[in-house]
């Protein structure tokens, strides 16, 4: 690689917004055909820094040079025309449009100068998929592909434009493990025919296994550029965190008591009438985890709904404690003593309009002390509010804090202490590290781990087969609606992945 | 969705991702909370200033009179002279012109917070000038009836009645809401219509609440002297203002309170700006939206009361088919971005706009008649037109900004 020249040079790269330096003086580099992770928590500034690649942000201070040559990056187009392409972490595609529509967008082939010559454009759009490996039906709507074919679809955009600088802003986010895998064969495809990549990432498991090197960043400032060859996943989440994370979490074997979440037989029928949750049954005792796994959509959702009194139980029982909750709202859910950190903290736990005080008044504003005769004490929310901002280490914002302000591992910290502080029975929680990175997700296990020590029961659901390995006392497998196997903590993740895909129950590996 | 090829950027100067800054809560949270506060005062000020100058370049336009002088003209219809004529004189034209203004302004502080209040519940209320009617025609039957009952007692039972009846309108498109999903603005546009048509019915020819002595005139009876609103500025022949105003005044404190100090506020806001959220968190959304829809109509139905006992003291089959006050509630609850104090300042500048281009204040050598109402109903509009021009304030700002940082 030595040989090989730099295509990208970022010196002393400093952008300040008010009060905060989000890049202190970083230096980055990309050698051609090299894939160059930048690893960094929530707010550690690797979009700051992306953004003023992509002349979407002007740095202070700083040079960046392109091949050698000193740039002026004032707007994405120059970044464009500079050799830079983009892949948000949020596509921005039409989806009524087709592939290659998309792709030729704002520069089409036309005939006659004014006429889109859509022949032209799929033929273009085919040429280069298949230069590149990336295979895509170019006459394919946006709407009718896979996320990991649109994906494919903002690479293409960006290589019509023919940019020699990848960046992968976040890619794999949205991505099933099996796309996540063919995302890395285009990734190696591409390096191959020399393109440079620049991938953002707080996988670390990730990171390691694409990239050539790593530059870690923390809190806007440079800690390491490091060759991926020789670290290791807590190397790299020490340099992200800046002390030692546990990666997995120590816990002491349960004693499991009396049981206090019991479901049996429970089936539910979901929007469309279609029966997602068929006939499950299963117990959670004090003082243990109980982890679900499964794939994505095999009815987790619908048993958790059904489970919380969001939605109707077609048949079979629920009870938490020895309360029969099974046709109660979600107000006589949480009254039975159940606690539920939901799977969508931004959507479903959290009212991002209100602030901290009031999110963690969500439950029980109704009642004393928060309220009498419904009238509200503000102050009283304040003071508690205080106190579990304290007790669960909430940063970033007061007790006035509007909860939408805060980064995603803080805002689970607040749907944690809202539900904790409740002292549940039991305590639902689902996808609890989902989006969150290296830190949060040690405080949140740590957290769950305590919490099963006190003696409550928790069931934790989770997509990530490491955290329901790691946490869980004993593991569900979900597939299609039922639960088809259970096993002890220290079974493999092979033995999981092939019981999720159905293997167990037809008796096909699958 | 938007696309950025090589073109302009998806620009989203404030909504950008949290991880752009080292600490996103400490300074992102901050910014972030002071470019709303910002925006919240800035964009109003800025719609009204647009829509003044497309306003006046109309008037311009059309007429080729000096827009400043039909402001200036409009501005002293209003009354709002009288402010700056030191000593005050309390018995001078301005003062009388003063004095229908704060009378425009009682209504529509109370049809703006009918809007206002169905908005914090995530509810669009386009129905409040047929709550405020309903509120009206009972204010009218019950006001012109019961002759010698204590004027106190006539006047409380009068505005209970006209209050209930707004709520009663609403309520029925928010349990159709809540129960079966009917949408908000269809179901209180064709309750505006029933309304409309159920009062022509009354007071027409023949009508149960027509005038008993002039039976070929179709106007309701007139409201008894007991029950008709104290005028303390004004002489009451002349419509002087009423006590009126101080209702609606604290309905303004009233609705601050429901909102940010009861469990019910708490409740309507949380379904308002998160339905998902409230119910996971246990709050019924269906009782809410019910709720609020009651409440919005409330302060419609009072505001149709109190005009019917402060100034009309009857209705016609003609008013109720020509009132659009209600309709002006829209754009005063979003020039006044649903705050309370918001409310009250657009309740103010749309009475004194309604006040002052009225024909009888206006000199045809500055402004012709046939433009003068109708200024106001432009203005209006641009005004609803120009609500999203906050996200276009911000995103501007946030482009000056840039620009600074650059050449910086």
């Amino acid at each position: 690689m030595p040989e090989r020249s730099l295509v990208l040079e970022m010196r002393h790269i400093t952008k300040r917004f008010p009060g905060i330096v989000a890049n202190d003086d970083i230096g980055f580099d990309l050698v051609e055909g090299e894939v160059h992770a930048l690893l960094g928590e929530n707010g550690a500034g690797k979009s700051t820094l992306m953004n003023i690649l992509y002349g979407l942000y002007h740095p202070d201070e700083g040079e960046i040079l392109i091949r050698g040559k000193q740039v002026r990056l004032g707007s994405p187009s120059a970044a464009i025309d500079a050799g830079v392409g983009m892949v948000h972490q949020h596509f921005m595609l039409i989806p009524v449009m087709t592939v290659a529509e998309n792709i030729v967008l704002a520069q089409e082939p036309t005939t006659a100068g004014v006429l889109l010559d859509i022949a032209e454009a799929e033929r273009r759009v085919k040429e280069i998929s298949d230069r590149y490996g990336l295979a895509v039906d170019p006459r394919a709507r946006i709407d009718q592909i896979t996320v990991g074919q649109q994906q494919r679809v903002e690479i293409l955009k960006a290589l019509y434009r023919e940019a020699d600088i990848l960046v992968l802003d976040e890619p794999t986010a949205v991505l099933t493990p099996q796309e996540a895998k063919e995302l890395f064969e285009v990734v190696r495809g591409l390096t191959e025919r020399g393109k440079s990549i620049i991938f953002i990432s707080h996988k670390l498991n990730e990171v390691l296994e694409i990239a050539d090197r790593i530059t870690v960043l923390r809190r806007g400032k440079l800690i390491e550029t490091l060759p991926a060859q020789g670290a290791t996943e807590e190397s790299l989440a020490r340099l992200m965190v800046g002390r030692e994370v546990l990666l997995r979490v120590a816990k002491t074997p349960s004693h499991p008591a009396e049981p206090l979440l019991e479901v049996e037989d429970l089936r539910v029928v979901d929007d469309r009438g279609i029966e997602k949750v068929r006939g499950v049954s299963f117990s959670v005792r004090a003082g243990e985890i109980v982890g679900i796994a499964g794939v994505d959509g095999n009815g987790q959702t619908e048993l958790i709904d059904a489970m919380t009194g969001l939605h109707p139980v077609e048949s079979g029982t629920v009870r938490v404690g020895n309360r029969n909750v099974t046709h109660d709202s979600a107000h006589g859910h949480l009254d039975a003593g159940l606690g539920h950190i939901p799977e969508d903290r931004q959507r479903r736990g959290l009212v991002l309009e209100y602030t901290i005080a009031e999110n963690l008044a969500l439950h029980d504003y109704r009642s004393p002390p928060a309220s009498r005769y419904g009238w509200l004490f503000p102050r009283r929310l304040i003071e508690r509010a205080r106190s579990l901002i304290r007790a669960f280490d909430v940063r970033g914002g007061g007790a006035g804090t509007r909860a939408g302000a805060l980064s995603g591992g803080n805002q689970q910290k607040v749907v944690l202490a809202r539900e904790i502080e409740r002292d549940p029975k039991v305590l639902i929680a689902a996808q609890p590290t989902r989006g969150l990175d290296v830190g949060a997700i040690e405080f949140v296990h740590r957290r769950l781990i305590e919490e099963r020590d006190e003696g409550r029961a928790i069931l934790l659901v989770s997509l990530e087969l490491d955290e329901v390995l790691s946490l869980s006392d004993r593991i569900l497998v979900i597939y299609e609606g039922e639960i088809v196997s259970e096993f002890p903590p220290t079974a493999s993740e092979e033995e999981l992945g092939i019981a999720m895909t159905g293997g167990r129950r037809s008796g096909v590996a699958a | 969705m938007s696309e950025s090829p090589g073109g302009t950027p998806p620009v989203q100067p404030f909504g950008q991702p949290q991880d752009q800054l080292p600490d996103p809560s400490e300074s992102f949270g901050q910014r972030l909370a002071l470019a709303q506060r910002a925006g919240g005062l800035v964009a109003p000020l800025l719609t009204v200033l647009i829509a003044f100058v497309m306003g006046g370049l109309v008037v311009l336009v059309t007429t080729g009179k000096n827009p400043i002088k039909t402001y200036q003209a409009i501005f002293e219809g209003a009354g709002l002279n009288w402010f700056f004529q030191i000593p005050w004189d309390f018995d001078s034209i301005a003062a009388f012109n003063l004095q229908q203004t704060l009378i425009q302004t009682t209504t529509l502080i109370l049809v703006g917070l009918a809007v206002a209040f169905a908005f914090r519940c995530g509810l669009f209320n386009i129905g409040g000038q047929g709550q405020y009617l309903a509120g009206a025609i009972l204010a009218v039957w019950i006001g012109s009836s019961f002759e010698g009952m204590n004027p106190y007692a006539h006047v409380i039972l009068v505005l209970v009645i006209g209050t209930a009846t707004g709520a009663l309108i609403a309520g029925i498109a928010g349990f159709l809401k809540a129960t079966v999903g009917a949408h908000e603005v269809i179901s209180t546009i064709m309750l505006n219509w029933v309304v409309l048509w159920v009062g022509v019915y009354l007071f027409g020819l023949g009508g149960p609440l027509q005038n008993d002595t002039q039976e070929s005139v179709p106007v309701s009876n007139d409201v008894v002297e007991g029950a008709k609103l104290h005028v303390f500025w004004g002489d009451p022949l002349l419509q002087g203002l009423h006590v009126g105003i101080f209702i609606a005044l604290g309905a303004l404190v009233v609705y601050y309170l429901i909102l940010n100090r009861t469990t019910l506020g708490y409740g309507v806001k949380a379904v308002g700006f998160n339905p998902e959220a409230a119910r996971y968190g246990g709050i019924s959304v269906a009782r809410n939206y019910f709720l609020a829809m009651a409440i919005s109509g409330a302060f419609a139905g009072l505001a149709g009361a109190i005009d019917i006992l402060g100034w009309q003291f009857r209705l016609s089959t003609g008013d109720v088919q020509t009132s659009v006050i209600g309709f002006t509630g829209i754009a005063v609850a979003l020039l006044g971005r649903n705050t309370a104090v918001g409310t009250g300042l657009a309740a103010l500048l749309f009475g004194a706009l309604l006040t002052g281009t009225s024909t009888r204040n206006l000199d045809p050598d500055v402004f012709q008649p046939e433009l003068a109402s109708n200024l106001t109903l432009l203005i209006q509009g641009l005004v609803v037109l120009f609500v999203g021009v906050d996200i276009f304030v911000l995103w501007l700002l946030g482009r000056v900004r840039r620009r600074r940082t650059a050449t910086a």
